[in-house]
């Protein structure tokens, strides 16, 4: 049974998501971790548009134009921006080696999957399917969120996560209402100017990004 | 299924096209590198006169060297040959089908990389037991992701014989597979690394502490060198083959027609000719990588291979 | 068309634009506690209104007002009133004491009013989406609040306040989805799928699996906003590193506000549901916290941190008794709401002061307040008292009828809950006790605050408590009576 040829792009585009989410789990240097996201973001913008497109609803172009204009051109350009100017460009240490993330990673994947399974089946929707990819980029940029030492990467880990969600908000329901997905980009706009503020205040406070740094509260 | 007498035939046509073809690709991939690198290239059939000089000279063996370091090179090439007649590069109707599938043909390079690790720990010297040890680790870490991969392509056309899943997949309408294209990814990654090319192993190093491939058969000479060589350049087509018959199966015929058999050759040669332009360009590419990011390399590659057959699972199951 | 809802969302609106502009001017405390009283009037306006024609839903059903929700925005519009004439001094004496520069004042005049902003849009809103926002937004404005020391903990403390809460609300935003996914199948897609009232309507139809899903993704999400263990890491370090006014707040409202949305999602989902999923899920959660609270409170030396995990403590038990249920498990809670937001308030009032004169957070190192300034120590001493929840103050009430209902309805957990409040009894006075009536030694000796502290506030607030623990007038108690049968 074959699905039809939209069906078809839209998983190559969530297989697509998911190594984007991998790939930027295993990456040092920082430089191509804002790249990969700006990737994952426009991987996002075709996947919406497709289902715009295939389900005639309008709303989801001007999100899916939204999404092109904060995830691909905006974030990224703050990113860059940011990090020109605190002179970060390499992140040698992780927290556990790479191949131990990946295998925690591989079966983050797989709980994901297990999760989403009775959802999907319960959704009404042609991406269905995808909501368990959707699901595990969550929990992938979630994990490099633990197992980065540095803030720039942290913060990155965060973003992807919401493109994670976005992501599932556009396969199991084909998008939130428009007022919705406004006030969200709004938030993760102002939430970057906040953290982009922050970081020159830890940088001046502790001379680097180095997120160890940040945890002398400790329980006494 | 009895064997008809086209199928006897494309398989003994397979055999012979793979022994007397895997150099020639071999010195295809060298000259489309020099081209790549604005060098001018050697000529296309150099392998060919470099076996015939090794064929012809007497091999020097060492004092302590075992019946075990000098009949290797025979079942180096005997175990490649044995893999090409398997792997379904012109007809999928062969005779050799129910010998062996796809977790055999992994057994048989595994068979294969005993017997070199074996045979260049064997004179004693530090670099071959160095290139020993590091093969192991690279077919350590290979291995799985290869076996992945053809269990992906297995799930696919439910069954694990190479022939039957090439038969499928030629046979299907184009459909996007999001899990063939991380395997193809995986396998690409696993060919290299198998094959000792950039970025796991330069073919054309000759520092010593650097090489893996190269330093297993330095103690090698005269006709069982040209063996050793030989049996390294059918490994190269054999992968090639694998690569083109799972992702690219179009042109091979299905059984039972003379004419496709003889399409199937052009049509062969064609696509490995692709194939050694895009290995010469990853390897022109890619910096050969340090030898403790092998594992992380060879981890990725398993990792894409596990990820393809997860989204098969919950993509196209 | 309603002009004091629009009045209670905009002032404050306005109030933080205005404050950007000018929140460094010699006048600036003023206009932040001008701005505050006009909401609690605007504020008090609509309570009334609410309360003698019913709930209201208006601007095309995007905000819903019923005696639920409008009893919380006018305690959040009057604790932030209050809280604003105690910053005046507090923040001019942070000022004079070198602490804060010009331009940190001005960002924290503009984002106090646009906190309160963000978290009266979270009562007021009918849209499920929305409130989301709005609470990433709280988040967002006392990020930088937090951090406004500048100082190596402060900033530690702003950072593990974003990502925890951030990460937490992610999760929320999930749970979101999944109910949107579920009610539109019911409602079909457009603007009325996140509506709480069409969603309470058709709450029995929605489909369980997917609802009791979102449901514990809510919960881990508002939650971490709440304070509930184990997700309340953030909690102590951004009481004790924030500014006190700040750490007022945080705990009087912010708490609340998200424990409203809990709520809310909890409606729905036991509509869903007619199970006692979100019963259990509540009661483990709030039984957890207040036990682990109250075991970590004996162990502060900072008292900030440790009111911090006072309030981590009530919280639990106010979420214990809505997981409970039932009219009178309700009704102890949402007093138990008002009760601890005032009260807790009133005690970092007081805190602020004397921290002040001591210069130092560690109790150890504070002695004697009663002696060099009696209001501060009076103020402290009762605070404690009426939240360690002894009478006649309201904290007694509520605590009783909680555990009178506990009794009741759920007897293995009276045990702990009495043993836990007991423990925070115990640490609480033992602490506070020697800081107001001890001996002051030489060497620590208080100092004189440059301005004149405001005190009025704390009274203020603790008569009202007091009040509240004696005689609840019944047109109050009625009140809670309608919005604790909208919980069920």
């Amino acid at each position: 049974m074959h699905l039809p040829l939209s069906s078809q792009i839209i998983n190559l585009l969530a297989a697509i998501m998911l190594l984007i989410a991998f790939a930027m789990l295993t990456q040092r240097r920082i430089l191509t971790l804002i790249n990969l996201f700006a990737m994952q973001g426009l991987t996002l913008t075709l996947s919406t548009a497709v289902v715009a497109w295939t389900t005639s609803q309008p709303h989801l172009y001007w999100s899916a134009l939204i999404t092109v204009l904060l995830k691909v051109v905006l974030l990224p350009l703050i990113l860059h921006r940011l990090i020109r100017k605190l002179e970060v460009k390499w992140d040698v240490e992780t927290l556990i080696n790479i191949p131990t993330t990946m295998i925690v990673g591989i079966v983050l994947v797989i709980l994901a999957f297990n999760v989403a399974l009775p959802i999907s089946a319960l959704a009404g929707t042609i991406t269905r399917g995808t909501l368990g990819i959707a699901m595990a980029s969550v929990l992938l940029a979630f994990l490099m969120m633990i197992t980065r030492s540095k803030a720039v990467p942290q913060v990155i880990g965060f973003l992807a996560m919401e493109n994670g969600l976005f992501f599932a908000a556009t396969s199991a329901t084909y998008g939130m209402p428009m007022v919705v997905e406004l006030g969200i980009a709004l938030d993760v706009l102002v939430g970057m100017v906040i953290l982009g503020v922050f970081f020159f205040q830890i940088r001046e406070r502790f001379d680097s990004l180095d997120i160890r740094h940040l945890e002398k509260l400790k329980e006494e | 299924m009895l064997p008809t007498v086209s199928g006897v035939f494309a398989q003994i046509a397979e055999l012979v096209l793979a022994v007397l073809v895997a150099p020639l690709l071999t010195g295809w991939v060298n000259m489309c590198r020099a081209w790549l690198q604005n060098r001018s290239a050697p000529p296309l059939l150099a392998p060919y006169r470099v076996l015939a000089k090794l064929f012809q000279k007497e091999p020097v063996l060492a004092h302590n060297a075992s019946p075990l370091f000098r009949i290797t090179p025979y079942i180096l090439f005997g175990c490649m040959c044995l893999a090409a007649a398997i792997v379904p590069s012109l007809d999928t109707n062969l005779p050799f089908n129910t010998a062996a599938d796809a977790i055999a043909l992994v057994g048989l390079f595994a068979l294969a990389r005993v017997f070199m690790s074996l045979a260049a720990m064997d004179v004693g010297t530090a670099f071959g037991s160095l290139g020993a040890r590091r093969e192991m680790m690279v077919g350590f870490l290979a291995e799985p992701a290869l076996l992945i991969v053809l269990f992906t392509a297995s799930l696919i056309s439910h069954t694990t014989s190479l022939a039957t899943t090439v038969e499928k997949l030629a046979g299907m309408e184009l459909v996007i597979y999001p899990s063939l294209a991380f395997a193809g990814v995986a396998f690409t990654m696993v060919s290299l690394a198998e094959n000792a090319r950039i970025p796991v192993d330069n073919p054309a190093t000759h520092l010593e502490l650097t090489m893996i491939h190269e330093a297993m058969i330095l103690e090698y000479s005269g006709r069982l060198l040209a063996l050793a060589e030989w049996a390294a350049s059918l490994k190269l087509f054999v992968y090639s083959c694998i690569g083109i018959a799972l992702f690219v199966p179009f042109g091979i015929s299905d059984g039972g027609d003379w004419a496709g058999i003889l399409l199937a050759v052009p049509v062969l040669m064609a696509k490995l000719a692709a194939g050694g332009f895009l290995l010469a360009l990853i390897e022109t590419l890619s910096a050969k990588m340090r030898i403790f990011r092998a594992p992380e390399f060879l981890g990725a590659a398993f990792l894409l291979a596990v990820l393809a057959m997860l989204i098969h699972f919950l993509l196209e199951g | 068309m309603s002009l004091e809802l629009y009045l209670v969302l905009g002032i404050p609106l306005l109030g933080g634009i205005l404050l950007g502009l000018w929140g460094h001017k010699t006048w600036a405390a003023e206009l932040n506690a001008a701005m505050s009283a006009l909401t609690f009037l605007a504020a008090a306006v609509l309570t009334a209104r609410i309360i003698s024609e019913g709930p209201m839903l208006t601007a095309d059903e995007q905000f819903f007002v019923d005696p639920l929700n409008v009893f919380l925005v006018a305690l959040t519009a009057f604790v932030s009133m209050t809280t604003s004439l105690f910053s005046r001094p507090y923040m001019r004496i942070e000022h004079a004491h070198g602490r804060l520069s010009d331009r940190r004042l001005r960002l924290y005049h503009s984002m106090y009013q646009m906190f309160i902003f963000t978290m009266l849009l979270v009562l007021l809103t009918n849209n499920l989406g929305i409130l989301w926002v709005a609470l990433e937004a709280a988040t967002l404005t006392t990020v930088l609040l937090v951090s406004l020391y500048r100082s190596a903990a402060s900033l530690e403390a702003a950072w593990k306040y974003f990502i925890l809460c951030g990460v937490g609300i992610a999760q929320a935003l999930f749970g979101t989805i999944l109910v949107f996914s579920a009610s539109e199948k019911m409602l079909g897609s457009g603007g009325g799928t996140l509506l709480w009232t069409r969603l309470a309507e058709v709450s029995a139809n929605l489909e369980p699996t997917v609802m009791s899903l979102a449901f514990v993704f809510l919960l881990v999400g508002y939650g971490t906003k709440v304070g509930l263990v184990p997700l309340h890491n953030w909690l102590p370090d951004a009481h004790a590193e924030g500014p006190t006014p700040v750490s007022a707040v945080l705990s009087g409202l912010l708490l609340n506000v998200a424990l409203y949305a809990l709520l809310r999602c909890k409606v729905l989902v036991d509509g869903a549901l007619q199970t006692a999923f979100t019963s259990q899920l509540l009661m483990g959660f709030g039984l957890l916290s207040v036990v682990v609270a109250a075991f970590f409170l004996s162990r502060q030396k900072d008292i900030k941190r440790m009111f911090a995990y006072s309030s981590i403590e009530h919280m639990g038990l106010v979420t214990f008794a809505f997981g409970m249920g039932g009219p009178v498990a309700n009704f102890a809670g949402l007093l138990h709401m008002t009760v601890h937001s005032l009260t807790k308030s009133a005690i970092f009032f007081a805190v602020g002061h004397a921290t002040q004169k001591a210069g130092t957070q560690i109790m150890d190192d504070i002695r004697g307040l009663i002696r060099i300034n009696p209001t501060v120590g009076w103020g402290l001493m009762l605070g404690s008292i009426a939240i360690l929840g002894l009478p006649p103050f309201g904290v007694f009430a509520s605590e009783f009828l909680i555990l009178t209902s506990a009794m009741r309805q759920q007897p293995w957990a009276t045990p702990f809950l009495l043993v836990s409040l007991g423990v925070a009894f115990a640490a609480v006075f033992s602490k506070v006790q020697p800081m107001v009536f001890g001996e002051s030694e030489g060497s620590r000796a208080l100092k004189r605050l440059p301005h004149q502290p405001a005190l009025l506030p704390v009274f203020v607030h603790l008569s009202i408590v007091l009040v509240l623990g004696l005689y609840i007038p019944p047109h109050l108690a009625d009140w809670y009576r309608q919005a604790a049968k909208l919980i069920g």
